[in-house]
């Protein structure tokens, strides 16, 4: 038989949940990751079929959006030539706080392969990056486990955002530097 | 890695030359086929020298006469398509470029290569009139080369970026950029101030930092995430119990037969 009320008084004995604003304002973040559409090279196929139905970002609460205004989450797929930093970086700055960044594939951690003048060694250069997803290219299951480590990592974070927006980028040499 | 040599002085001394290797040079035959003997003669005041090669008429002209020989060709010769153009760089060797058009006839299924030499600092003359193809060719030779093309419509940088300093295919511009190429993308984004605090291209990709304790960790000198590089302490590893293996375990008994 139908039931048209929930009772919540018999099981819990009240309808209250006791949590902290942190954990409440970061299961939501976490669980609603809208990434940006946008994809630089050959990383952006796997990108497009962790999004497809056979992998099914969806699920997870990750939904592609076509906006940089609308989007938490930039994934750096592929190579990032420096004709095109200057874009990247651009994107980045029109996404809305609280934003966050996985750099996916070996072009977009180091440079990869392509050690020439015209590619920029690494995205972090530019941007400040969150997850390194390695591999050439990353497999789907890889990019979607880089995306849960991303869930993870919200949900441990403050939910101050003043916090998330000074990011360190002192990997290059070993000063302690900072990149807004 | 292969150590990396300047590579300044390509074109007067190979860097690198294999024990066995050997210059494979393509022969070049009389201009004996009809089709291009008559060519030939229609071209035969412009025309430096012809031969055959690998089944194609290849033709040297004058740099001033390339708009002209290319026009014969299309009006007369039926070559109505240039599938390629660009440059070659024998700067160090002859302080000169050497520009080739090549040219297809599609009805005859022939092809001709048009070859010119061109010193630094001189213009050659569009095509683009003849061959709307010839547009972007001669914007890419302009960027990779500098090579300045007169009569062109829209002569701009088509690959690097409209700012950018040097041309790339030149032999003597190094495959990891100069100074302004390494410092690209951090001078246009952050401005120059910001040189210090990124820091230089890590071009190494087997580098590794011991004091970056953020992605590297020395066994014995393990230090906290991000934390001091420690040089002095070094600890010792405990390894748990549950991961050695007993080789002197005493065998199981085995039974002869089923109780």
């Amino acid at each position: 038989m139908a039931q048209h009320q929930v009772n919540y008084a018999s099981t819990a004995g009240l309808p209250i949940a006791l949590t902290s604003v942190d954990k409440l304002v970061n299961w939501g973040r976490s669980n609603s990751l809208w990434p940006l559409t946008y994809g630089l090279a050959c990383c952006a196929i796997e990108m497009m079929a962790s999004g497809d139905s056979r992998y099914d970002f969806d699920r997870m609460g990750t939904i592609f959006r076509a906006s940089p205004r609308q989007a938490d989450v930039m994934i750096l797929a592929g190579t990032l030539s420096k004709k095109h930093s200057e874009f990247a970086r651009r994107l980045y700055d029109q996404m809305t706080e609280p934003k966050w960044v996985i750099s996916m594939g070996s072009c977009a951690n180091t440079g990869g392969m392509f050690n020439t003048y015209a590619t920029v060694q690494g995205v972090d250069r530019i941007i400040p990056v969150d997850i390194y997803l390695p591999g050439c290219a990353p497999r789907p299951e890889t990019l979607q486990y880089a995306m849960m480590m991303l869930q993870k990592k919200i949900r441990k974070e403050s939910a101050n955002m003043n916090k998330n927006t000074k990011q360190d980028l002192t990997h290059q040499t070993g000063k302690r530097a900072r990149l807004i | 890695m292969r150590k990396y040599v300047p590579k300044g002085n390509v074109q007067k001394k190979a860097y690198y030359t294999d024990r066995f290797h050997v210059v494979p040079r393509v022969p070049r035959n009389e201009v004996e086929d009809a089709h291009f003997a008559s060519v030939v003669s229609v071209l035969k005041a412009d025309i430096k020298e012809s031969y055959m090669e690998l089944g194609q008429l290849v033709i040297h002209i004058d740099n001033r006469s390339n708009f002209d020989v290319i026009k014969v060709l299309k009006e007369e010769c039926g070559y109505t398509q240039c599938s390629e153009q660009s440059a070659v760089d024998y700067l160090a060797q002859d302080n000169e470029f050497e520009l080739f058009w090549q040219m297809l006839n599609v009805n005859e299924a022939k092809r001709v290569r048009v070859v010119c030499r061109l010193p630094q600092g001189m213009a050659i003359d569009s095509i683009e009139s003849l061959f709307k193809s010839a547009n972007f060719a001669e914007r890419e030779m302009f960027d990779m080369f500098g090579i300045k093309v007169n009569n062109h419509p829209f002569l701009k940088r088509i690959l690097m970026p409209d700012d950018w300093e040097g041309h790339p295919l030149l032999k003597t511009y190094p495959l990891h950029g100069d100074e302004f190429a390494s410092w690209y993308e951090v001078d246009k984004i952050f401005g120059k101030a910001y040189r210090d605090i990124i820091g230089p291209e890590n071009r190494d990709p087997s580098k590794i930092d011991i004091e970056d304790t953020k992605r590297f960790s020395r066994v014995g000198y393990e230090v906290p995430f991000g934390g001091e590089y420690n040089s002095d302490t070094k600890e010792e590893i405990e390894y748990s119990d549950t991961f050695l293996v007993n080789y002197n375990k005493p065998k199981s008994k085995t039974l002869d037969e089923r109780r």
